[in-house]
């Protein structure tokens, strides 16, 4: 079973494990595979598809008594566009919390692969790295390059898309002019809202690391409201 | 970071004999949420978490148990404030834990 899961998690896909508690059966759901599960109840199938689309993990009691349901969704995924310092202190941080992470930059004296280890890098434009990257509500997007050539494409891109958080980094004078440029470029002033700008909680740090955190820690607050409105 | 389970399955390959702690219900303010997992070999090394370090001395020591039965057991922390002080446990919460050993 425990190999079975491994796999599905290794290919990146949903899974969730049903275990009777009583007996000690468990059952492996891959929801995105036509499979059927034999014997589980369409009820306890239900209840598992919706706690799924919760990410939460729950006890259901059941005529076979106690059943937990234990949800394994692929990780968030954080996009940061900008293989700069912050994005060094970002990448571990995020991928300590449970992110994957992908870093986009064209520029190769950036994106090196002495700067960034331990991550995958994508030494492309935003526009053909975003076409090979899965932009949907299980997705963070941050800009960092400073470069309005980079930062705007990438925005575009998020902004078109359901991520759950968009991030770019500039002082609110930056910002000024960056929403001045998407506005005039097409975008409307709901949509370039979801921009958070200045990035990140206002916890007064000015080293790389200290913005990485309050990033980070902005991202996971976005994440959890959006969770309670959803659960009501 | 390498994933808990997989660490788990590392674990089973090198030969140690390994069980899986994992909370299926809390009540109250129990720090971790349902889902939350421990595993542990029969040495008694472990790696993750139940709580916030209160109930995993008895977790540990559960997990022999069942090691050596090789039957899951259901596990309760119910603790009162007189006894979360006992246990370290400054929540007050209750958990309930799953105990499986690993095939």
């Amino acid at each position: 079973m425990l190999q079975a899961l491994l796999t599905v998690r290794q290919a990146r896909r949903p899974a969730i494990l049903v275990t009777y508690l009583d007996s000690g059966q468990q059952v492996l759901i891959a929801p995105d595979s036509e499979a059927p599960a034999p014997g589980m109840s369409e009820a306890i199938r239900r209840a598992a598809q919706q706690l799924l689309r919760e990410d939460r993990n729950e006890l259901l009691e059941t005529e076979l008594g106690p059943v937990f349901v234990h949800v394994f969704n692929p990780p968030l995924t954080l996009i940061i566009v900008g293989a700069v310092h912050i994005a060094q202190c970002l990448v571990p941080m995020a991928q300590l919390a449970g992110y994957r992470v992908v870093v986009v930059d064209p520029r190769r004296r950036f994106a090196t692969a002495q700067r960034f280890a331990e991550v995958e890098v994508l030494v492309e434009w935003p526009q053909s790295a975003f076409d090979k990257l899965v932009l949907d509500h299980r997705t963070a997007v941050i800009t960092l390059t400073h470069d309005p050539k980079l930062d705007d494409a990438a925005l575009h891109f998020a902004l078109h898309s359901p991520v759950f958080y968009i991030g770019s980094l500039g002082s609110r004078r930056t910002h000024a002019a960056r929403l001045k440029r998407l506005i005039g470029a097409g975008l409307r002033e709901g949509d370039v809202a979801r921009i958070h700008a200045p990035v990140g909680l206002p916890l007064g740090g000015r080293s790389p690391a200290e913005i990485a955190v309050a990033i980070l820690a902005e991202v996971i607050q976005v994440r959890y409201a959006e969770r309670r409105s959803m659960s009501g | 970071m390498t994933e808990l389970l997989e660490i788990a399955a590392s674990w089973r390959q090198r030969g140690d004999r390994v069980a899986i702690a994992t909370v299926v219900a809390t009540w109250g303010s129990s720090p971790n949420p349902a889902g939350s997992q421990l595993i542990v070999n029969e040495r008694g090394d472990f790696m993750g978490s139940v709580s916030g370090g209160c109930v995993e001395g008895a977790v540990v020591q559960a997990a022999t148990e069942v090691i050596d039965l090789g039957q899951p057991r259901l596990l309760r922390f119910a603790v009162s404030s007189d006894q979360a002080w006992a246990f370290g446990l400054a929540c007050g919460g209750t958990v309930q834990i799953y105990l499986e050993p690993l095939a």
